[in-house]
């Protein structure tokens, strides 16, 4: 149960409807790598660019992972990627890389205590709250840099946040991997994670014990709303602008991501990994309908059924 | 008889609580109680509802402030009172499954806030797993400690609780009713791991209603009753009549004036045969009649509710029958219960009963939507009519009929939902627990309803945890324990002829009937033994 990882053989399909996500990538992958053989699937550029496609979606999948343990929800992810896509391009404008880092981390942390502070302190369901900063981050975005794309120059800055590769491998994949172990380890190993996992499975039960779970609350929307930041920067970096719209409509991708690899949207339920093999199998099912020379009308029905079709096999009878 | 509260010369009590009072909006739940608990000794702590038994452990606990008094634990006064500082000084409590994440696994449970960690300081639960399987080993149970706690039956979930305790290796331990879900072997093994954790120098105080595991568990025992102490003794002299005795008293709190109108027993309107839960109810038979009140008497645990909540269709029963107006019926879900006439006004009022956020009104035709809609359209008029109806039938105080329930009293809530479930005009009412949380002049008031509904042709069973209540309000009152029923006994037989002034004939008939509920405990475990 704590190491789905080194369970013994065969267990991975005795569980069959906990792993489904597992079995999911790997059976979508085959299809497609058949099917679409003809089509370049296989081909590694492609299978690189599904790494660069999702890259943004997984960074943010592996924070909201925490939110939905512990029982709440981050709908602003999108909007904050959009809004610190710009801060980071002004500051970068104004006074240099550095600079940009550090306004694009300040614009998460920002959000993060506000978000927090609402729902921990004045109460409002987190789902209220994030909704509302949904709309606050998209306005400010627009606001600031007058809708206009603003250019990063900053060809350092491009390289290391998401546009440059080390040989053939997309440094994107190392910001995803690095993150992603991060967040493995400490969900599953540390006190907070312990913790996040408690305050969503049962909260008085975890306030009886001792925990104080505002804080914990608290901490997974910064964690959040940081990670979306970063997430942010990386769309600049990658695309050498900042622009409002950058991460519209996000946050749906990367909460079907957590769910998707078995995190309970009532709480108390996570898995990083299966989070991020959750968004990779977004990005896989992206690409593949596209090869297969589907509309994007077409596109949305795909990826919708197939996404319901999961999360159903994947529920507890 | 009454041995002074003070512990022998030359011991450091390992809980040393003075002069504790407490009062919870007006209400005193403590009064100036003294308590000691000595190092090694199991320590009984007895008392009726409302006696004050959690509210001072509590205290000790840290979770409530006393009003006034001193808390000291093995010679060390508490200073600061809160969970964290009782923790630190060594106390440990098991709460009634209220502290068990169901997402978690049962190692996780237990050692939750305390995990184990490897060298590099991360989380080790392989090591969590041993030290669990190593405490279940001690009390010699089985309890997987991989397993997760939601997919527990309530006994496993219980010795969790009571691991969780064990875990923290306190000075102090408290069990509150740690044996209501545990099986009769599992309880004879945790006494046997108790003697041996006192015999270390634990101090463990026992909470329990059952007088034969205090008798058999217990050095000493101390009685709370209204907020006050009785008395502390060792439990060799304190027999169980005496201790009943204490915990009852000698006058009752204000129901021996509500009038109990004579019985008209009807016809049969609800025979049950050898019906059978999944756990409990274990083979109950009984007849329900035509205006008259059945009672159904026993502990927590014993199965009182698991029995209404079959009846009413809301747990499936595995076996037995259901008569109804002579004739056989299925229920298999709550719909069932309803079309056939049976209400259930449940236990747990704020969350099963009642939306309180919403007006009487809304609340009052809740379950009779369907008969006062016309063309899709509530019919406002109606609604309206049988509201009024009910709150004047049943003298509910509300400021209007479109007030929301939250701005009721708890009697008054409590009325708003037995209108409810009377809207549906049924033929046989059950209540479970209807005057939980209620105060006295209203729980005299509730008591009185439920004999003029009987009056008024319903047959009625009433579950509750006060036995005064259930002594003023039924005609026959039916002993279960451990799912079984055990004894009918007419409300008659519990009258003692001698006894003139009212208010001690009913506590004497409190104490007969408690009697019998600890009689019924015993013969059980004859039988399992």
């Amino acid at each position: 149960m704590a190491k789905p990882l080194t369970a013994p053989k065969g267990a991975l399909l005795a569980n069959w409807r906990q792993n489904i996500i597992y079995i999911g990538f790997v059976a979508i992958f085959v299809v497609f790598a058949i099917t679409l053989n003809d089509k370049g699937f296989l081909n590694p550029n492609n299978l690189l660019n599904i790494v660069r496609q999702t890259a943004m979606i997984a960074v943010m999948a592996i924070a909201i992972t925490f939110v939905l343990a512990a029982g709440e929800i981050d709908l602003s992810v999108g909007a904050v990627a959009g809004l610190a896509t710009v801060t980071v391009a002004m500051a970068i404008e104004a006074a240099g890389p550095f600079a940009g880092v550090c306004a694009g981390l300040a614009t998460g942390l920002a959000v993060g205590i506000f978000n927090g502070w609402l729902t921990t302190r004045i109460g409002i369901p987190s789902f209220l709250t994030t909704l509302a900063m949904m709309g606050i981050a998209k306005g400010l975005a627009m606001w600031i840099s007058d809708t206009a794309a603003v250019p990063i120059l900053s060809p350092g800055y491009s390289w290391l946040f998401g546009g440059g590769s080390v040989g053939p491998i997309p440094v994107l994949l190392f910001w995803v991997a690095a993150l992603g172990g991060v967040g493995h380890i400490v969900l599953r190993r540390t006190g907070f994670g312990r913790r996040v996992l408690a305050t969503g499975g049962g909260e008085t039960a975890a306030r009886y014990s001792g925990i104080d779970t505002a804080n914990i609350k608290m901490k997974v929307l910064v964690l959040s709303s940081c990670a979306a930041a970063l997430a942010g920067m990386l769309y600049a970096g990658r695309l050498q602008s900042g622009r409002f719209q950058l991460g519209e409509g996000d946050e749906l991708s990367v909460i079907a991501a957590a769910v998707l690899g078995g995190t309970s949207l009532f709480g108390g339920k996570g898995t990083v990994i299966g989070t991020i093999v959750g968004a990779m199998m977004i990005g896989l099912i992206n690409n593949g309908l596209i090869l297969f020379g589907l509309e994007f009308s077409q596109q949305l029905i795909a990826r919708g059924g197939i996404i319901i079709l999961a999360v159903a096999l994947s529920q507890k009878r | 008889m009454i041995a002074a509260a003070s512990a022998p010369l030359g011991a450091v009590p390992a809980v040393r609580m003075r002069g504790i009072s407490k009062s919870f909006g007006g209400v005193r739940a403590l009064d100036g109680v003294d308590f000691d608990v000595l190092p090694g000794e199991v320590h009984a702590l007895l008392g009726g509802n409302g006696a004050g038994k959690s509210t001072i452990l509590k205290v000790l606990n840290g979770v409530h402030i006393p009003d006034t008094g001193t808390v000291e634990v093995a010679g060390q006064r508490l200073d600061a009172l809160t969970p964290d500082a009782a923790r630190r000084a060594g106390v440990a409590m098991n709460f009634q499954e209220m502290s068990l994440i169901p997402t978690l696994t049962v190692a996780q449970n237990v050692f939750l806030t305390r995990e184990a960690r490897d060298g590099r300081g991360m989380i080790d639960d392989e090591d969590s797993i041993r030290r669990a399987e190593a405490i279940f080993q001690m009390l010699q149970v089985e309890v997987n400690p991989r397993a997760l706690v939601g997919d527990l039956g309530a006994g496993q979930k219980q010795l969790t609780e009571i691991a969780k305790a064990i875990s923290q290796d306190a000075r102090v331990l408290i069990l509150d009713e740690p044996s209501t879900a545990l099986a009769v072997s599992d309880v004879e093994r945790l006494f046997v791991f108790l003697r041996k954790l006192a015999a270390k120098g634990v101090a463990i105080i026992y909470v329990s209603h059952r007088m034969d595991e205090i008798a058999r568990i217990a050095d000493r025992a101390t009685i709370l009753r209204d907020g006050r102490h009785v008395i502390t003794a060792p439990t060799a002299d304190l027999p169980i009549d005496t201790m009943i005795e204490h915990i009852v008293g000698k006058k009752s709190k204000g129901l021996a004036d509500v009038a109990r109108g004579a019985a008209r027993r009807g016809v049969a309107l609800l025979e049950v045969k050898d019906l059978c839960g999944s756990h409990k109810p274990d083979h109950v038979s009984f007849t329900l009649h035509q205006g008259e009140v059945l009672g159904l008497a026993g502990l927590l645990g014993s199965g009182r509710s698991a029995l209404a909540r079959v009846i009413a269709g809301i747990e499936p029963a595995v076996a037995g029958e259901i008569w109804i107006k002579g004739k056989l019926v299925h229920i298999s879900q709550p719909s069932d219960a309803i079309a056939q006439g049976i209400a259930l006004v449940p236990e747990a009022r704020a969350t099963q009963g009642i939306i309180t956020a919403h007006s009487v009104a809304e609340n009052m035709v809740m379950a009779v939507l369907g008969r006062i809609t016309k063309g899709g359209l509530l019919d406002r008029a109606r609604a309206a009519a049988i509201t009024d109806d009910m709150i004047a039938r049943l003298s509910v105080k509300t400021a209007s009929r479109d007030h929301a329930v939250s701005t009721l009293s708890g009697g008054n809530q409590q009325k708003v939902v037995i209108g409810k479930w009377l809207a549906t005009d049924p033929d046989i009412l059950i209540l479970d627990e209807p005057t939980a949380g209620i105060d006295i002049g209203s729980k005299s008031e509730i008591i009185r309803l439920v004999r003029d509904l009987a009056a008024a042709g319903k047959a009625v069973l009433v579950i509750s945890s006060e036995l005064s209540e259930l002594l003023t309000a039924c005609d026959r009152i039916l002993v279960i324990a451990d799912g079984r029923a055990h004894q009918m006994l007419q409300r008659a037989e519990l009258d003692d002829a001698s006894e003139t002034d009212p208010d001690h004939a009913l506590q004497a008939a409190e104490r007969r009937l408690q009697i019998e509920i600890q009689k019924a405990l015993t013969a059980k475990e004859a039988i399992h033994g």
